[in-house]
């Protein structure tokens, strides 16, 4: 056999089944990372009640799918569910502003210690979240539609010659390119806009940035506003790839906590860093390289056992697994975030 | 004190309505469970209520209770333990002697480099001999009967002492873990206890050897008599005729009270020793380094140790608890954990009850779990009102009486933001000491 070819084809599987998923996965847990590091770096607490703002958004953008797929109004190829998404953020930005007058305001105003904002935040958690239940139930909902691939394995077989196939769905494709755009947009407000200069000086320095006449409430508007904005945003795409259940944000969580974390808490640099390290150590360790190695090595060498780092049903511990190593050998993470 | 009484009564008076109104074996159900959310909240109230430590990790701390009594009720396996209990205990010997090697490198070998060397082999060097250990060992044992067994068993004592165990266990875990995670802020140990205690729940799912993972074990033994035991012996028969219930009812009220009984002999002293530690001097310790921690440690006190103290006994309970549930379910089941119910319900309990007051954490437990259970009927009932405009046959009511059952989420949310913003110290707040 050529071993050139053996080459390619090895890299074409790590290519399908690690490095698709991991920027699909990474985009979705950079997304859901970047809005829990904004409330910790301007509202200075940690938001669990952020899955259930994605689950909420998402919730509200499939009942406009719904609707538009009756209506018999769509974009084909792409799914229906980006012309529902503007609806679904406008609500959840309704729904946080609401939230935030209700709870949090009375709380900054008679000057609380963090962890009661975060236990605030659990109580919104089961709040919203039962409501996300009662509205839509608990059961899976499927809401993609349009075209499935921008190209199938067997397309890409056909087309390269190479006996491994490599596929890109448009759901990850969306992802990919809502991400990049909304991150571009997100580092280009934060340092090019008056406001987004204000939010930074907030969060650097509250009192001289208080001082220099920064109104606080707006800034902490704002950042209720962008932290909507991101978490439908990730809940939309992350439901659109995989499915959309309730629970599975909550799942969801841990991992985005994760990602803020590793990268550094309240550093949006890091939690892009975070959000892709962590997607592409879940994926990459819980892999079977049986096949990969079989490409590379010479037939005789060719592997017995799975070489697998860790069984699947340990995916989502791996993100846990990292976080507790980088809480405590550097919990600043990797660009240093807040004080841990 | 009178309006703690006022709150307890209205406690007796929910369950007894419960008895009246619905059954007095779903009362007593209720009441067991009542009884093990309230030793599991005494268990965080330690942490949180006297030390201001915030531990989310009350899930795993609850399962490995739960694999406690599986390790101590169940009958030993002697195949399995022929097959690969050996190759099992090899391996906890070279984890223990790896991390023995590494505490010695760590504290002996002073040169960075030289040490980092060491540190490195010596893991790299474990790992493998785990590896070649590890992974034949656990084969051989899941391979021994898989539908039945596929673990190595308990040691077959009496249930009872698994609660003890449980204790021990998670107290043990604890240690690790407080050793490792008490130094940081209060907020990320919170989110690594719960990673932690995630990773806890994928291990029990998955390593089968143990705990046989998803497939559970189930029928475990009991510490109190079986109903159909009851059944057949005349003279029970007779005295249920003679208090006017069914003979199959009353056994299982019987079996439930025994439960309840053993329960609340455990809960009861742990409430003693709990009011013991609150009331000494160490207690007024334990307060002053919750309310300023700068203060006690120049004061000469070492803030660290106390806190591992208290999380490794608080843990315990929650443990010891944990157990509890396992035993009173009959069967440990890893797949039902989740954050929510095991992890945050019973933080709800500790807040809305009273954070730093024993008897407020038994009230939150015995009333958030009683609301838990019941929210169910009370969400429909809210929810028919709320769409009484709406036709009978209406989608949209039947959709949502369907899902009625989430009401508890709603409602656990809506408690905890009440008691947060308008009664923040809990329905029985901390008492000051003076003396």
């Amino acid at each position: 056999m050529d071993y050139s070819l053996e080459m390619l084809n090895a890299l074409v599987l790590i290519g399908n089944y690690i490095l698709i998923p991991t920027l699909a996965y990474g985009s979705q847990l950079t997304l859901g990372a970047l809005g829990v590091t904004l409330t910790f770096g301007i509202l200075r607490f940690s938001n669990f009640a952020h899955a259930e703002l994605m689950g909420f958004g998402t919730m509200i953008t499939i009942f406009v799918t719904w609707y538009l797929q009756n209506a018999g109004i769509g974009i084909a190829p792409l799914p229906t569910a980006l012309l529902a998404l503007p609806i679904g953020i406008i609500s959840t930005i309704a729904l946080v502003l609401v939230m935030d007058r209700v709870t949090f305001y009375h709380y900054r105003k008679i000057k609380s210690k963090p962890l009661i904002f975060m236990i605030v935040s659990i109580g919104l958690m089961f709040f919203i979240g039962g409501i996300v239940r009662l509205l839509i139930g608990g059961k899976d909902q499927v809401f993609v539609d349009g075209v499935r691939f921008i190209f199938s394995a067997r397309e890409f077989k056909k087309f390269s010659g190479l006996s491994e196939g490599l596929a890109f769905k448009v759901s990850q494709g969306v992802t990919i390119v809502v991400t990049f755009i909304a991150v571009i947009a997100l580092f280009a407000f934060l340092n090019r806009t008056r406001f987004g200069k204000a939010m930074r000086a907030y969060a650097d320095n509250e009192n001289l940035a208080l001082l220099s006449g920064i109104n606080p409430e707006r800034v902490v508007m704002i950042t209720w506003v962008i932290t909507a904005i991101l978490a439908v945003l990730a809940g939309v795409l992350y439901g659109l790839d995989k499915s959309f259940k309730p629970f599975i944000y909550m799942q969801f969580l841990l991992p985005i906590f994760a990602s803020a974390i590793v990268g550094g808490f309240g550093s949006p640099l890091g939690a892009i860093a975070g959000g892709y390290l962590i997607a592409f150590s879940e994926i990459a360790v819980t892999f079977v390289y049986k096949k990969f190695f079989t490409y590379l090595l010479p037939a005789t060498w060719a592997p017995e056992d799975l070489w697998q780092i860790l069984t699947t049903e340990y995916k989502f511990a791996v993100s846990f697994i990292i976080l507790v190593i980088v809480l405590l050998i550097r919990p600043q993470g990797i660009f240093k975030g807040k004080e841990g | 004190m009178n309006r703690h009484l006022m709150l307890f009564g209205l406690m007796a008076a929910l369950l007894l309505a419960t008895g009246f109104l619905q059954s007095w074996n779903n009362a007593l159900a209720i009441v067991n469970m009542c009884l093990i959310s309230a030793i599991m909240a005494l268990g965080v109230n330690l942490q949180w209520g006297y030390a201001g430590l915030l531990n989310f990790g009350i899930m795993g701390l609850s399962a490995i209770g739960g694999l406690a009594v599986v390790l101590v009720a169940s009958q030993p396996v002697a195949a399995a333990w022929h097959a690969g209990g050996g190759g099992i205990l090899l391996s906890a010997l070279i984890i223990g002697s790896t991390a023995a090697a590494l505490i010695v490198i760590k504290h002996a070998v002073k040169p960075p480099r030289l040490r980092l060397l060491g540190i490195t082999v010596t893991t790299l060097s474990g790992l493998f001999l785990l590896i070649v250990v590890y992974f034949p060992a656990r084969e051989a044992i899941e391979a021994v009967d898989p539908t039945k067994t596929g673990f190595l068993g308990g040691v077959g004592l009496p249930i009872i002492v698994s609660w003890l165990f449980g204790a021990l266990l998670a107290a043990g875990v604890a240690w690790l873990v407080g050793k490792v995670s008490l130094g940081l802020r209060s907020d990320y140990l919170a989110i690594a206890t719960l990673g932690i205690s995630e990773i806890i729940i994928a291990v029990l799912k998955n390593e089968e050897w143990l705990s046989r993972g998803v497939k559970n074990v189930s029928s475990l033994p009991r510490p109190v008599p079986y109903e159909v035991d009851l059944q057949q012996s005349e003279g029970f028969i007779a005295l249920a005729e003679r208090l006017g219930f069914g003979g199959v009812e009353f056994s299982a009220i019987i079996v439930k009270l025994c439960y309840a009984g053993l329960f609340s002999i455990v809960l009861l002293v742990l409430l003693w020793f709990a009011e013991r530690l609150l009331r000494s001097p160490w207690g007024r310790m334990m307060r002053a380094i919750r309310d300023n921690e700068t203060a006690a440690r120049a004061m000469g006190k070492n803030v660290t140790a106390r806190h591992l103290y208290l999380f490794v006994i608080g843990s315990g309970v929650v443990g010891m608890a944990g157990a509890m549930m396992t035993t009173l379910d009959g069967q440990f089941v890893p797949g039902t954990y989740n954050p929510l119910r095991f992890t945050f319900v019973i933080w709800v309990m500790v807040i809305a009850g009273g954070s730093g007051n024993n008897f407020g954490s038994i009230l939150g437990g015995f009333l958030v779990w009683f609301f838990w259970v019941q929210s169910e009927p009370i969400g429909r009932g809210l929810l028919e009102l709320l769409t009484i405009g709406f036709d009978e046959q209406s989608p949209i009511r039947e959709h949502l009486l369907k899902n009625a059952a989430q009401a508890r989420l709603v409602m656990m949310g809506l408690t905890l933001l009440l008691i947060t913003r308008y009664a923040p110290k809990g329905l029985i707040p901390e008492e000051t000491f003076r003396r």
